[in-house]
């Protein structure tokens, strides 16, 4: 163990902890200053995080590495208990790379009221808990991780957000309070039963110890807890509210990242944990999802705002996730993962489109806009190429999102009916047409014909530095990992397998 | 019987004494404009109280005094220090209020002065006589204070309900201790837990217990014995409100912890379904309420209710062997916590109040722009009595909770999920009071040049804010000093 093993966890997740509090520190009047310093701590940050990258033993990705555990609340037994797997991995640089882009992005168009400092406070404080809660491997640290990404995110929508802001913010806040409440219960009832708040000790024991009618119970506070955050179907109705009204950054965050802590939920505690409950959620976890997959489809098709679009197209694609995650097979919970990066990257870059979209014509009404492709060609070329990346076209990232999570309903675990999976992969196929029915259609309104009459005239600004700097990379991505995705499957795999491997 | 005098144990409470009364002679010898330096006595006479208090500490063991009746131990330690750092503060959030209010200052310590020492009584009171001394020590100087703006016919009404319903109350215990007192034939409470122990649960027994504890739900507000509180609070000084929801509530819930735990523990089929009901109500009246205030006295009047019934849920689940010493525990690291974020946010509202003059929600507009810092501040206090991460109050609830699961019964369970949707109803009114400091517009007429705040107040937003930013982040500390003080049971 060098210094850089023992250290580097704990760097990645705390050093915009630091960052933050430069920026509160620096006077409000210096905004260069402050956009330097968070920037500077970001790509720091991400520095670790390449270092992270590069020392980890991809041989040996099924283990816990850099882990660091120590004391933290011996009186509750709860431990500062850090570690990376294969399956954190993807996440935990995801969550990196994209801070920093939001910071590019937002460099010269803050939103109304500006406010850089305490705006991007925010977005650094985010980072700790996006960070924190995909390498935590102690419930409470975890909880504490969760949670901690609220606030932030809360005010960015309250105080930076569209005119229905008030109401979105709270909504999205009760929302998640609430699951997480019950999954806070749910944790301790895992302690009294288990003894131990250590992760990895809890997924080793597989179940042992509790009857299977109290797992099915803790595992019910759980599912709350992870499925009000995905969101899966019908615990949604906070997601458009707050991706419509939240800033674009804030869309960005809460789409690309935040979404995930609730399916790494799912995949780090509660399917690990308590394999007999989740056996028995499973058909319906599965049924959520692609009635989610659906009824986000179809919403989409109702939608005349743009962002609400890709808002409701989070929830379909994120039932393809949950539908792998429900097989409880190691093909089915790869493929979510790979679901989430891809997901991430793509919804990403959609919603940064959506913001410079409305930032040049202020409006999202799709009836209004027309023509981007003329107006702006570059722009309307990287939202065709996003557009096409999320309904996965073959070759782009999002297919490997989509396709093996279809794939895996046929034959899902073992004592899962396959029947029922069967049914819900066809369901599931139904959705894909849909998901290209709605985002063709809503490429076709933005970016073709003609601009209408009221920006005809008007002077649209097409792609500039900072958005090529905070779209270039996502656009990489999504083609790198659609023609190689063995890029994440290598490395989610041995862990994926050493955990649900049987 | 020989009395024992052991001075060192009751040293921090002569300390208190000593200042009580050279603070009510200096006052007739301060000229009117000298008047503030009744308060530097008053607050150097309550840190130097603390210094003995840590030498206890290090020497450790428990020393029992009057028979008995007063026992120091690392508990009566642990709330002998809080209640002197909750004085201390209230010291620092009276001050100016006081002193521009043209007040009688000297007075004003010294009858918040007396009422700690009655606090301070009750953490090692041991005996039901001493206990209800302490009580009344504690009760009486709060009726006054209540009604220290005595032009102020609001402040008046305060000071006569509270009184009224104060004297009610401990009639209504003191009927209860006397029936307790005739069953078992000892006021001390090792001789009551005795006699429960041994002798089953009589009815006449459970109707004591339950007259006794019906007198102290008066005293902690808990629903349905809560009608005083808001109309009190709302009409006295706002730093005698703070003092009130904080310190008197304390006291109160010591001397629960004292009965309770100490006395009446065997006959836990009698207590354990009052408290239950009393628990249950309280979080869920005081917040559904709570939503509706436009004042942010009242609606921290109805908060405090509602922390009340949090603090009640693990007395309703202790009866269960196994989670008795962490229910202890966990009431005890929740009034910790809830004493320093309750205060911290009264010293926010004062110092705000200072520039708004009005104490509806809405007059707190766009805080943030003239004053960001006691805006952050705010909010932290606000989020960390809804028990948002990491912020002190998490630890508050966390603790709660995991004495509800360790007890894991089914009614247990069953008062657990209503604190978990109890504390996601009082996110919305907390949260309610930042969206006006951060998402609205500042009011008309209110002066937009940054606020200044006198330096005791930001010392004592200073020392309450840092304590829950630390415990927040590391509870330990707290967890540590709950597992010490929990150690005398």
């Amino acid at each position: 163990m060098d210094w850089f093993d023992s250290w580097a966890l704990t760097l990645a997740v705390f050093l915009p902890a630091v960052g933050l509090v430069l920026v509160l520190a620096t006077p409000k009047a210096q905004e260069q200053t402050v956009k330097v310093i968070a920037l500077l701590t970001t790509i720091v940050t991400a520095a670790v995080g390449i270092g992270i990258l590069t020392k980890f033993n991809y041989n040996r990705s099924g283990s816990l590495q850099f882990v660091v555990n120590k004391s933290w609340i011996p009186v509750i037994d709860a431990r500062y208990h850090l570690g990376i797997d294969g399956i954190a991995l993807p996440m935990f640089a995801l969550s990196m790379l994209i801070t920093i882009l939001c910071i590019i992005y937002s460099w010269n168009h803050f939103p109304e009221p500006h406010n850089p400092k305490a705006f991007l406070a925010l977005i650094l404080l985010l980072e700790v808990g996006m960070n924190g809660t995909f390498v935590a491997q102690d419930l409470i640290l975890f909880f504490i991780f969760f949670e901690v990404v609220l606030l932030p995110m809360f005010f960015m929508i309250g105080v930076w957000g569209g005119p229905n802001r008030e109401y979105a913010s709270i909504k999205f806040f009760l929302f998640t309070l609430f699951g997480s409440a019950l999954m806070l219960l749910s944790f301790l009832a895992l302690y009294f039963k288990l003894g131990s708040f250590q992760i990895p000790e809890l997924a080793r024991l597989h179940g042992a110890g509790i009857a299977h009618g109290t797992q099915v119970l803790i595992f019910a506070g759980l599912f709350l807890g992870f499925a009000i955050k995905v969101p899966m179907f019908p615990f949604h109705t906070w997601l458009p509210d707050a991706h419509t009204e939240a800033p674009t950054v804030g869309s960005v965050i809460l789409a690309a990242v935040l979404l995930k802590l609730g399916t790494f939920g799912f995949i780090r505690i509660a399917l690990p944990i308590l394999p007999s409950g989740a056996q028995t959620w499973a058909p319906w976890i599965g049924l959520l999802a692609v009635i989610g997959i659906i009824y986000g489809a179809l919403a989409c098709l109702a939608q005349t705002d743009m962002k609400r679009v890709i808002a409701f197209s989070s929830v379909s694609h994120m039932g393809f996730v949950m539908l792998g995650i429900a097989t409880l097979t190691t093909f089915g919970i790869n493929a979510a993962i790979f679901g989430m990066v891809a997901h991430g990257l793509i919804t990403g870059l959609l919603f940064f489109v959506a913001g410079s979209v409305q930032h040049n014509y202020h409006t999202r009404e799709m009836s209004r806009l027309g023509g981007l492709l003329q107006q702006a060609p570059r722009m309307g070329w990287i939202l065709g190429f996003a557009v096409m990346a999320s309904l996965g076209l073959p070759g782009l990232a999002g297919f490997w999102g989509e396709f093996p999570a279809i794939l895996s309903a046929y034959s899902p675990a073992a004592g899962l009916s396959e029947g029922l999976f069967r049914g819900f992969m066809a369901v599931a196929a139904i959705g894909t047409v849909l998901s290209a029915g709605y985002l063709l259609w809503m490429y076709q309104r933005v970016a073709f014909g003609v601009p209408k009459d009221e920006f005809a005239e008007a002077h649209i600004h097409d792609v500039g530095p900072a958005e090529w700097m905070a779209w270039t990379p996502l656009i990489l991505l999504t083609l790198a990992l659609g023609i190689y995705p063995q890029i994440i499957f290598g490395v989610t795999d041995r862990a994926v397998t050493r955990i649900f491997g049987g | 019987m020989k009395v024992h005098w052991d001075l060192h144990a009751l040293a921090p409470l002569v300390a208190v004494t000593v200042t009580i009364v050279v603070v009510l002679i200096a006052d007739f010898f301060f000229e009117y404009r000298e008047r503030f330096k009744t308060y530097q006595l008053a607050a150097f006479g309550t840190l130097a109280a603390l210094i003995p208090i840590i030498t206890l500490a290090r020497d450790g063991g428990t020393r029992s005094l009057f028979g008995g009746a007063f026992v120091v131990d690392t508990y009566t330690l642990a709330f002998q220090g809080f209640f002197l750092i909750v004085a201390y503060v209230t010291l620092l959030i009276s001050v100016d209020h006081i002193g521009e209010g043209d007040y009688y200052q000297g007075e004003f310590y010294v009858l918040v002065l007396t009422s700690t020492l009655g606090m301070m009584i009750m953490a090692g009171a041991r005996d039901l006589i001493t206990i209800f001394v302490a009580l009344e020590m504690i009760s009486i100087p709060t009726f006054v204070l209540a009604g220290w703006r005595k032009h102020d016919t609001r402040s008046n009404e305060a000071a006569v309900k509270y009184f009224i319903i104060g004297v009610l109350s401990s009639a209504v215990m003191l009927y209860g201790i006397s029936m307790v007192y005739g069953l078992s034939g000892s006021t001390s409470l090792s001789g009551i837990a005795e006699y429960a122990g041994s002798a089953g649960t009589p009815a006449l027994l459970s109707i004591a217990i339950f007259l006794t504890i019906v007198g102290f739900a008066f005293k902690i507000s808990a629903v349905p014995f809560h009608f005083w509180a808001p109309d009190t609070y709302d009409g006295a000084p706002i730093p005698v409100t703070a003092f009130l929801s904080v310190a008197s509530k304390a006291g109160g819930f010591v001397a629960l912890l004292n009965v309770i735990f100490f006395g009446f523990y065997a006959s836990h089929t009698s207590w354990q379904p009052i408290i239950w009901v009393l628990a249950a109500l309280s979080m869920t009246v005081g917040n559904l309420v709570a939503i509706r205030q436009t004042s942010i006295v009242r609606m921290l009047a109805y908060s405090s209710i509602a922390q009340g019934g949090f603090m009640l849920v693990p007395f309703a689940v202790a009866g269960v062997g196994s989670s008795k010493h962490a229910s202890f525990e966990a009431v005890i690291v929740y009034i910790l916590i809830y004493g320093a974020m309750n205060l911290g946010m009264f010293a926010c509202v004062i110092a705000a109040m200072r520039r708004t003059q009005s104490d509806e929600i809405s007059s707190f507009g766009g805080m943030s722009k003239y004053s960001p810092i006691l805006a952050v501040m705010t909010s932290a206090f606000l989020f960390s009595l809804a028990g948002i991460p990491p912020l002190a109050g998490w630890f508050a609830k966390f603790v709660m909770f995991r004495s509800v699961l360790d007890a894991g019964t089914t009614p247990a369970v069953i008062l657990g999920v209503i604190a978990a949707l109890n504390s996601v109803i009082a996110f919305f009114y907390y949260a309610g009071v930042a969206r006006a400091i951060w998402f609205r517009e500042t009011p008309e007429g209110i002066d937009l040049r940054p606020l200044k705040t006198p330096f005791a107040l930001n010392a004592a937003i200073a020392i309450t804010g840092s304590f829950v930013l630390i415990v927040g982040i590391y509870p330990q500390v707290i967890a540590r000093l709950g597992e010490l003080a929990g150690a005398a049971l």
